[in-house]
Parts: structure tokens; sequence; C-alpha cells
């Protein structure tokens, strides 16, 4: 059949047409084989662009189409979209990327650029001659998610998507869910108690009849693929059977052995039969082994198997695999504090009255160690001068993170108010670089800060601490007057960089979702797909994409728990059909592609000696087609022949 | 030498007296600069206005009243009419001024018995005005 294909030559505005000359493009692309019609016009994406689009499909009968635009991952959906109104196969639309790949890279020369956008649509002409007519591959849809990660974004996202109906799974490693949030004592702007608005939320979860609750777990594995993962959850072993536990709290009571406690952030002592705080979701305790005497003693001990009166403790328990699937996964795994050890001319780790914003805060809660009093570490009296520095470990390109932890300005604002409000002739200090408040009522809470509870803001990055007759000596500079400053402090406290939770990164290995070079997890699209990752069927919520405040962290939670709802409100899920593909005419079964499949999408087939490909699974990855030393294995729409013949077109002439 | 920040000299009783006389707050300016971008006699001054606000922020009032700013400021009110937070320098640089008069001079620099007829029809009204509320306690 006689392909004809038409060539739309997009200016985008000025974004091409400044650079290349799209009329000349189009019309050089007129003259070439196998192309109907071509013409240019200013936004291709635009409504009369579309329709400009449509209508050549019908009056000029094409029969593929060639968008030459921005990138494919703005508009390829678009068009494909425009192309099948038409009656075009949305594979037969393709886009000839002249935007990025050429005007944006050669400002300044014109003449070049043109002759290259022209090549790269020769290129795609090519290309597209050979396109088939493909279509989606349909699969099956389980209506249940997974969430990991029970912060207040997985917290978030689960309850939404389970008040859409849907079941879903929460699986978190600690005891208790709640997060970092369930430490926190007040909340920034409004000054709002965290556990106050976070533990009703935390009871709806435990409580919701759509959801599995799994705390004290992890993942272990993940295959599949949307619409059908095979999840491994390791439910740990807490050596409590915890559906006959009451929670009656006995055990943590008598338990002799004590270990610094990381909801406290070691600033008190928790049992080794614990819960992590009296508000835990369940309330009901774990063994930590390591620090259990039974464990550590050669089953000395026991005391809380004795006393029990339900007969909970069971010293028996072994991890145990739970095997669940499901349709979608959020990752919710949040962020981990900077390792204040890492801030050597701060003290940090060394000196007692140089602490973390979480030990802070617990200091400040009213259910924390200190019962809402602030108290210096070392001799337990309360500090008449304070200092608060900011970026500890961000902004920091040569030494720590480079980017801004974005929250400490807040946080820290927040810590000097809360301060004041409980030591009224104290003094507080923040050193900052600039004070970002980007976020509503923010602006007015620091000002209020400044004014009214007059905490001074010194401008400048703090080079030195030390200590001194009893003070934390503080040296600085600041930056408005030139001058150097030295506090002598009774405490400091150090807002250290939002750096990914410790175990985010190996899980994204295991789920095979992408990170950043930080470790926070990669979005589909900095701007337009901001909650989705790359990897089809997973989600991103909360602090583990980035550092976030409560109300965005839960602004995206809710944006990735309708993307959910938005997946299953489907009985199908339509894959994308620019897979592989093996002719079973010229497969010798070597089952090369077996094994480099990534995916375990190719198999080997015994009858018939053949490998095959399960459309299901294949992501079209390409390295099968790389492997197969007969040429067996093609990427449909991208075979060899449109390869050769699209490499022939680049280089002509 | 290092600039040591307390408590107490941030909260220096003069400089809540700054405060009281100006009728202005101290810890409402953050710092912008715009007052010292905009003045029309800062090529005078040995410090910039805003950084005279700075050294009371820090406690610094000693600093604040040797500069020669303070006597350079002509009360145009330019900057107060541009501040974003409503700070008027000139009524700061009174407040400093009554404070280096009434503190370190016994008699006023000018008494008003001197300025003779002479002088009053020779030099326009505003400046004896200025200089009496300028030099004088």
């Amino acid at each position: 059949m006689e392909r004809r294909i038409g060539v739309f030559v997009c200016h985008c505005g000025s974004n091409i047409a400044g650079v290349v000359d799209v009329k000349r493009v189009a019309e050089e692309l007129r003259k070439y084989p196998g192309v109907a019609y071509s013409t240019d016009y200013t936004y291709m994406c635009s409504d009369p662009g579309q329709n400009l689009v449509k209508d050549a499909i019908k009056k000029h009968d094409l029969t593929g189409v060639i968008v030459a635009a921005c990138s494919p991952t703005l508009h390829e959906t678009t068009f494909r979209r425009a192309g099948r109104a038409a009656g075009v196969n949305p594979y037969q639309v393709e886009i000839a990327n002249i935007r990025e790949h050429c005007s944006w890279v050669h400002q300044g020369e014109k003449e070049a650029a043109t002759e290259k956008a022209t090549r790269i649509i020769k290129t795609m002409v090519e290309k597209a001659v050979l396109d088939e007519a493909l279509d989606p591959i349909a699969v099956p849809m389980t209506h249940r998610a997974l969430v990991v990660g029970a912060g207040i974004s997985g917290i978030q996202a689960a309850l939404d998507i389970a008040n859409a109906g849907y079941e879903v799974i929460v699986v978190e490693k600690d005891p208790s869910i709640g997060g970092h949030m369930a430490q926190l004592s007040e909340t920034f702007p409004t000054l709002d108690c965290s556990q106050c608005i976070m533990t009703p939320k935390m009871v709806e979860v435990s409580q919701h009849p759509k959801i599995k609750l799994m705390t004290y777990s992890e993942i272990d594995d993940v295959s599949g693929y949307v619409g059908s993962f095979k999840v491994k959850i390791r439910k740990k072993a807490a050596y409590v059977d915890r559906d006959t536990c009451n929670g009656c709290g006995l055990c943590m009571e008598k338990c002799p052995a004590k270990t610094p406690s990381e909801f406290d952030e070691g600033l008190a002592d928790r049992k080794a039969i614990y819960t992590p705080f009296p508000q835990a979701v369940p309330n009901k305790p774990v063994i930590d082994a390591e620090h259990c005497t039974y464990f550590l003693k050669d089953g000395k001990c026991g005391i809380c198997q004795k006393i029990c009166p339900v007969d909970a403790v069971d010293f028996e328990q072994k991890d145990e695999i739970i095997e669940e699937e499901v349709g979608a996964i959020i990752v919710a795994t949040g962020y981990d504090l900077y390792p204040i050890e890492n801030m050597g001319e701060y003290g940090g780790g060394k000196y007692e009255d140089v602490i973390t914003s979480l030990q802070f805060e617990r200091m400040l809660s009213a259910s924390g160690p200190t019962g809402g009093e602030v108290l210096r570490p070392s001799d337990g009296e309360v500090p008449n001068e304070v200092v608060f520095l900011t970026c500890c470990g961000s902004r920091d390109p040569e030494l720590h993170m480079p980017y801004c932890s974005k929250v400490c300005c807040m946080y820290l604002t927040k810590h000097a108010m809360l301060y004041k409000h409980k030591v009224h002739d104290g003094q507080a200090y923040v050193f900052y670089m600039d004070v970002r408040t980007a976020g509503k009522g923010y602006e007015e809470f620091y000002t209020r800060a400044a004014e009214e509870d007059d905490v001074l803001y010194v401008r400048g990055k703090v080079s030195k601490i030390f200590e001194e007759d009893g003070k934390v000596m503080v040296w600085g500079v600041d930056t408005l007057t030139g001058k150097k400053v030295e506090i002598a402090a009774d405490l400091v406290v150090l807002g250290l960089a939002t750096v990914p939770n410790v175990a985010a990164k190996e899980l994204a290995n295991k789920l095979k979702i992408h990170t950043d070079e930080w470790g926070f997890l990669a979005e589909a699209h900095p701007k337009l797909r901001p909650v989705e990752s790359l990897s089809p069927g997973f989600y991103l919520a909360g602090a583990a994409q980035g550092p976030k405040d409560i109300p965005e962290a839960v602004a995206q939670a809710s944006g990735a728990a309708s993307k959910v709802a938005d997946l299953f409100a489907e009985e199908e899920y339509h894959r994308e059909p620019i897979i592989a593909v093996i002719n079973d005419d010229t497969c010798a079964g070597c089952k090369v592609c077996v094994s480099v499949c990534p995916y375990d999408a190719a198999e080997f087939i015994e009858e018939d000696g053949v490998a095959r490909i399960q459309e299901a699974i294949c992501e079209g990855c390409g390295a099968c087609i790389a492997a197969c030393p007969s040429g067996s294995a093609q990427q449909r729409n991208l075979t060899d022949e449109q390869l050769y013949r699209m490499v022939s077109a680049a280089l002509e002439g | 030498m290092r600039l040591k920040l307390t408590r107490d000299l941030i909260r220096d009783e003069l400089i809540t007296r700054v405060q009281d006389l100006s009728g202005q707050s101290l810890l409402q300016c953050y710092q912008c600069g715009k007052c010292s971008a905009g003045c029309p006699v800062v090529h005078e001054m040995d410090i910039v206005p805003s950084e005279v606000i700075r050294l009371l922020q820090l406690g610094q009032l000693d600093e604040a009243l040797d500069s020669k700013t303070i006597w350079i400021c002509a009360s145009c009110l330019q900057c107060a009419s541009r501040c974003p937070k409503g700070v008027e320098f000139s009524s700061i640089c009174d407040a400093l001024r009554q404070i280096v008069l009434r503190k370190r001079m016994a008699t006023p620099r000018v008494d008003a018995d001197d300025v003779s007829a002479i002088m009053v029809s020779d030099a326009p009204q505003m400046g004896v005005v200025g200089a009496l509320r300028k030099l004088n306690g």
C-alpha cells in the first residue's frame, strides 16, 4: 500500500522559528519521497494547530503523520490522539524533535540548524513509511494498591484511595505508623499541635475497612507489572503475637533492658519491648532482639513472657513472608536528617549542647522526654541564649548537599518562636543565608518571629563552634555589617539537611524505579507528572521525592492517590505496544534473550523450541534485540530495517 | 575584633529608648537597603542608613551614636516614603541625636537667644529650625 505521509512543522512561537527557517524546511520535505503533504504553523499543539493536522489527514488521505516540534515527552500523546480522531493509527503518528535537538542548541546557526531540522524530519519519514498500525496491549487490573511507608504522606494516600472504594495495603517498617510528623511538637505556620492533627488520621487508617495495615514489615521483593504486581512482604518477627496482645503495657513497665529511644531521638530511653510512643498505632509492642536480655543472654530474663496476661509473647516467632497482588504502588518512604556527625566544625555528635532539629522538636513536645520544657542536655538547665543554624549540610555543594532542604528556614523560625513562648526572657538567634518563606502564611509567620518574639536573624553562616566555660561559643559573621560576631550560647540547634530515608535507595532498586543522584525518587516529569515514577504503576508521595513540608506532602499524596484511582477506574490497563517480538521462523532457540531480559519477559517454549516475549511484561528496553544473534528479535515500529533507513537518511549527503 | 552578641546588649535600655522616642520598631526593618539606596545625601554618610538600624538590632548602640550619618540625615523623608515596612529612619535619627545631646552634652550647641535677627533673615527658616532641632537636646 502506498504510504502518504503528512509533515507538520511547528514554529513553537519563536522557539523553533527564531532559529530554523520553518518555511524552507516544510518546502524541502514536500519534495521528499513518501511525503504527500507538508506545511508549517505557529503553534501546532494549539486547537487550530491540531485541527490543521486532522483536516489535512482527511483532505490528503494521509496514512502517517510527522509533527516536527518539541520533545515527544511533551506532545506525542497529544498528536497521537489527534491522529486517531482523524482516522490514522496513533502508532503511525511520529514526532520529529527539532526544538530540544535542534533550535535550542543551535541558536545563532540558522543555516546549519535549518539543514539539521530537515534531516531530522527526513529520518522520521523513513521510520514512518514502515510503521505498522498497532493497538495498545490490554492487561488485567488488580484493583488493590500498595502504599510503602506510613508517615503523613503514606497515610493520606492510603486514606484517599480507600475512600475512593479500593483496597489498600499499607506497609510500614517501624512498629507504629506516623513517621516524622508524629514526632513534631507544633506545626508552622499555624502552630497546630502535630499529634492532635495526626493521631486521628492514624486511627482512621487502622480502622478503615478497606485498609490492611502491616506495621513492622518491609518489602522483600516486587515482580510483575502495572495492573498485577506480585509483592513479597516480610513481616518481621515482633516476638509478640500482636493479634492476641491487648496492649496493656505491663511488659514495657517491667522490662529491665533499656536503649535510647529512636522516637525521642536519643534524648530518652525506651525498653527492649516497646511501642515507639504512647499513641502508637497499633498500640502493641514489639521486642527489639538486639537489645533484649532474653536474646543477648541465651534465654535469661523472659520477664515479659512471664507477666503477659494473655500469653502474647513468643520468643520463637520468625519473620514471615506474605505474598500480595496489587495493581499500583505508592512509594512514600520519607526522609532522614543528614547525620549530625558530618558537621565537624559545629561539634556535631561531640558537644552535648549542639543538637539536631528533631531533638529540639522532641524537647518542645508536651509528650516528649522533658515534658515540653527546653532544657540543656548537658546539665538540664533552661538555656538563656539559643542559637539556631540553617543550611547545616544544605546548599553546600563542596562539602555536603547542594540542594536547599526547603523546610529548615520555617521550622527553625518555629523553633525560635516556641522557645520564646516557653522561655520569655530568653534570646533566640537564627543564622541564615536567605530566609525562604515560600508558602501560604509563611512570610507572616517569619515576620511575627522577628518582630513580636524578638528573634534576631543574623545573615551569615557560622564557621566554628567550640565549648568554653560551660558555654557553646558560636563564631559567625553578620554580612549586613561585615562584622564578625561571637555568641556565648547555652544551646545550639542545627537545621540539618533533609536526605532520603536510609532504606529508600535499596527499596528503589528492588522496585526498579529511578532516583536522583542523592537518592530522592525521580518523578516522570518535573512539572507535568510530579507524582508518577517513570516506571508504570509506581507513584511518589512526600519527602521521598524531595524535601517537603506537611501541606506539600499531603497534596502530593492526594495527587498520587487520585492517579491510582484514575488507573483503577478501568477494568483493564492498556500498555504501550512498542515492545519486542520474536520471529518464530528464524529463532534458533539459543535463549540469549531469556538470559538478558531484565524483566523476565522473554521465555523459552520447550515444545516449539523457540523463545517468546510475554506482551504484558515486556518494557521494550531492547536488550534482547541487541543480543539476538539471528536478528529474530525485533522492536515493533523500530525494526532493523527502519533503523537502517533512518541512519541512511540522517547521514545523507 | 569579634562583636559579642548578648541578650543584655540587644535589649540595652537606651535601644529601647530609641524605639520609644522615635515610635519606630527596630526589628521591623528587614534590611532590604532601599532607604540607603535612595537617600539623596548618602554620599556624605560614613555608614548607610540601613546599617545604622542593623547596628541597633545587634545591640551596638555606641557605634550608631558615633556615626556621622545621624547628623547628615536631613529628614527629607524620602526613605520613609519608600520603606516597604513603614520604618521612618529620620525619626530614628532624631532619637539618636536626642540621646547624644541629652547624654553627652551639658549645654546646647545652639542657643535660641543667639540666633540673631540677621541670621534669621539670611538663613532659610527651615534651616534654622532644623539646626535647633538637630543640635539641641
